[in-house]
């Protein structure tokens, strides 16, 4: 297996783009990440999208957007892992790579959220859960999340105010990324005093509904070494794992394992430990849920997620500072480009170029992206080489 | 809702029917072909125990279109007694004092409807254990 670099990185303008069509907002991101990388030929190409089917009629998008990139007669991929489509598209791109069956790669992560009502993209994120046996009965991917943090706070006395922390700590963060969607800084009490969506989550708990682009450009180490001009960044651990999709099948209602699962892998392969970790961009879909990753990645021990933000272990400037980049909950939440704009964040922060929200010295950092309520999770561990 | 894709869970969500690993005796609901436990590809036919625990729940304040003229409503995972956890809406009780650990009984209930001319949805719901 050949080792694998990141060599190039780029967003789209992230929001609510109702004057740009899908393919032109995937366009923007690739473009961006060719540029960055600058090489003038991609061997293949893949595509993370949850559902642009519900939100944009359109699927077949790998073709299309190969075909508006310019590249049309490339080999391209579209990737579909719910929320992780994004982080699985890059694991495909890995694994082509590293294989040796392509050199320079291409992987984009793209969803358009706004084109549709508020109710039509309740339904279509909806179709991430178990359509017969969750679904049917009217819960929403905020009453399921809810449900986690429900379980979590009666077991281990994690407080309404601690979730709030997490939205406050990333839109914190958040506020330094010209390119987050909510680039601004609120407080708990405005968390606390914010419509209440399905208790005890409220609207501040909850990521925002975002279009936007992410797209890397990847190829062999040793290849980066000789056509970049930027600092090196390997991929050196790369986790993938699954579990039921439906929250109620699961032992453990709050555990994330398909997290811990491709952590253990990711770890593994890149011969470290939760410790060796420097700084982390984590699936924050609803504040719970960065609680719940945490403690599935090692980072503080099952039960003590909930304290990790209220005492700023995981802010900048904190022991293992978590969603640099604002986390999906400032930053905003395109599903299918979540994934890849991860391993922007980590790549930016692992050459230095991330401004204000600068790690000191970063040299190692982790991504964590999941579909659903943690029916599938993949992991990335990026080093400087 | 498509009128096959709701007829044919017609067992499950009227009658609760199950299907019991003839290896190893795991109660896998809905039925499966095959064993997650143990990989066995047999079954036997049962219905799952229509009394259990409350394991966690939420109140849905912003529900979807076909279930916004039941909003706020309660939902939540309950492990009926022999160890199957399913996702039902809590009904029949006050939503500030429902509790985890609480114990609750299915009922056969209307659960949705697809606007004007669409088809009503039925199925199970829990209310208080008396």
């Amino acid at each position: 297996m050949r080792e694998v670099a990141v060599i190039g990185v780029g967003l789209s303008e992230w929001g609510e783009l109702w004057r740009k069509p899908l393919r032109d907002i995937f366009v923007e991101a690739a473009l961006a990440a060719i540029g960055d990388a600058g090489v003038d030929k991609i061997d293949s190409m893949y595509v993370g999208c949850m559902t642009s089917g519900l939100f944009a009629g359109q699927e077949h998008l790998a073709s299309i957007m190969s075909d508006y990139l310019g590249r049309s007669g490339i080999p391209a991929t579209r990737v579909e892992s719910a929320c992780a489509s994004g982080g699985v598209a890059f694991r495909q791109g890995l694994i082509d790579v590293a294989s040796g069956m392509n050199d320079v790669v291409l992987v984009g992560g793209v969803e358009k959220m706004t084109d549709v009502s508020g109710d039509g993209a309740t339904y279509a994120l909806a179709t991430a859960a178990d359509q017969e046996y969750e679904v049917y009965h009217g819960v929403t991917f905020p009453g399921l999340y809810a449900m986690v943090a429900h379980e979590h706070m009666a077991r281990f006395g994690t407080t309404r105010e601690q979730l709030a922390h997490v939205a406050v700590k990333n839109h914190r963060h958040g506020a330094m990324n010209p390119r987050a969607q909510y680039p601004y800084e609120i407080t708990v009490d405005a968390v606390l005093k914010s419509v209440l969506v399905a208790d005890p989550l409220r609207v501040l708990d909850c990521s925002p509904i975002t279009d936007g682009a992410a797209a890397v450009v990847i190829c062999p180490l040793d290849m980066a070494r000789k056509i970049s001009k930027k600092p090196i960044v390997r991929v050196a651990g790369s986790g993938h794992s699954t579990d039921s999709i439906a929250l109620h099948d699961r032992k453990d209602l709050s555990e994330f394992a398909a997290t811990k699962w491709a952590a253990e892998r990711a770890y593994k392969m890149a011969g470290v430990g939760p410790s060796d970790i420097q700084f982390a961009e984590v699936h924050d879909c609803f504040t719970i849920a960065e609680i719940c990753v945490i403690e599935a990645l090692g980072f503080v021990k099952r039960g003590e997620g909930g304290k990790a933000a209220e005492s700023g272990l995981t802010a900048l400037g904190g022991k293992i500072p978590v969603n640099t980049s604002g986390g999906l909950k400032s930053k905003g939440h395109p599903v299918g480009a979540t994934g890849v704009a991860q391993i922007v964040e980590l790549t930016e922060q692992l050459r230095g170029e991330s401004g204000k929200r600068q790690v000191k010295g970063a040299k190692r950092g982790l991504a964590q992206n999941m579909g659903g309520t943690g029916g599938s999770t993949v992991v990335h561990i990026l080093e400087v080489a | 809702m498509f009128p096959a894709r709701y007829w044919r869970e017609i067992p499950q969500r009227y009658r609760l029917e199950a299907g019991k690993c003839k290896g190893c005796g795991k109660i896998c609901f809905p039925p499966r072909l095959i064993c997650p436990k143990c990989g066995n590809r047999e079954f036997e036919k049962i219905k799952l125990s229509d009394e259990g625990v409350i394991k966690t729940y939420t109140v849905i304040r912003v529900a979807p279109s076909q279930f916004s003229g039941q909003s706020p409503y309660a939902v939540g995972i309950v492990e009926l007694d022999g160890g199957v956890s399913i996702t039902t809406q809590i009904v029949d009780v006050p939503l500030d004092s429902i509790k985890l650990g609480q114990r609750v009984k299915i009922e056969f209930r209307r659960i949705q409807q697809d606007g004007d001319a669409g088809i009503l949805c039925y199925g199970y719901k829990c209310v208080p254990a008396a």
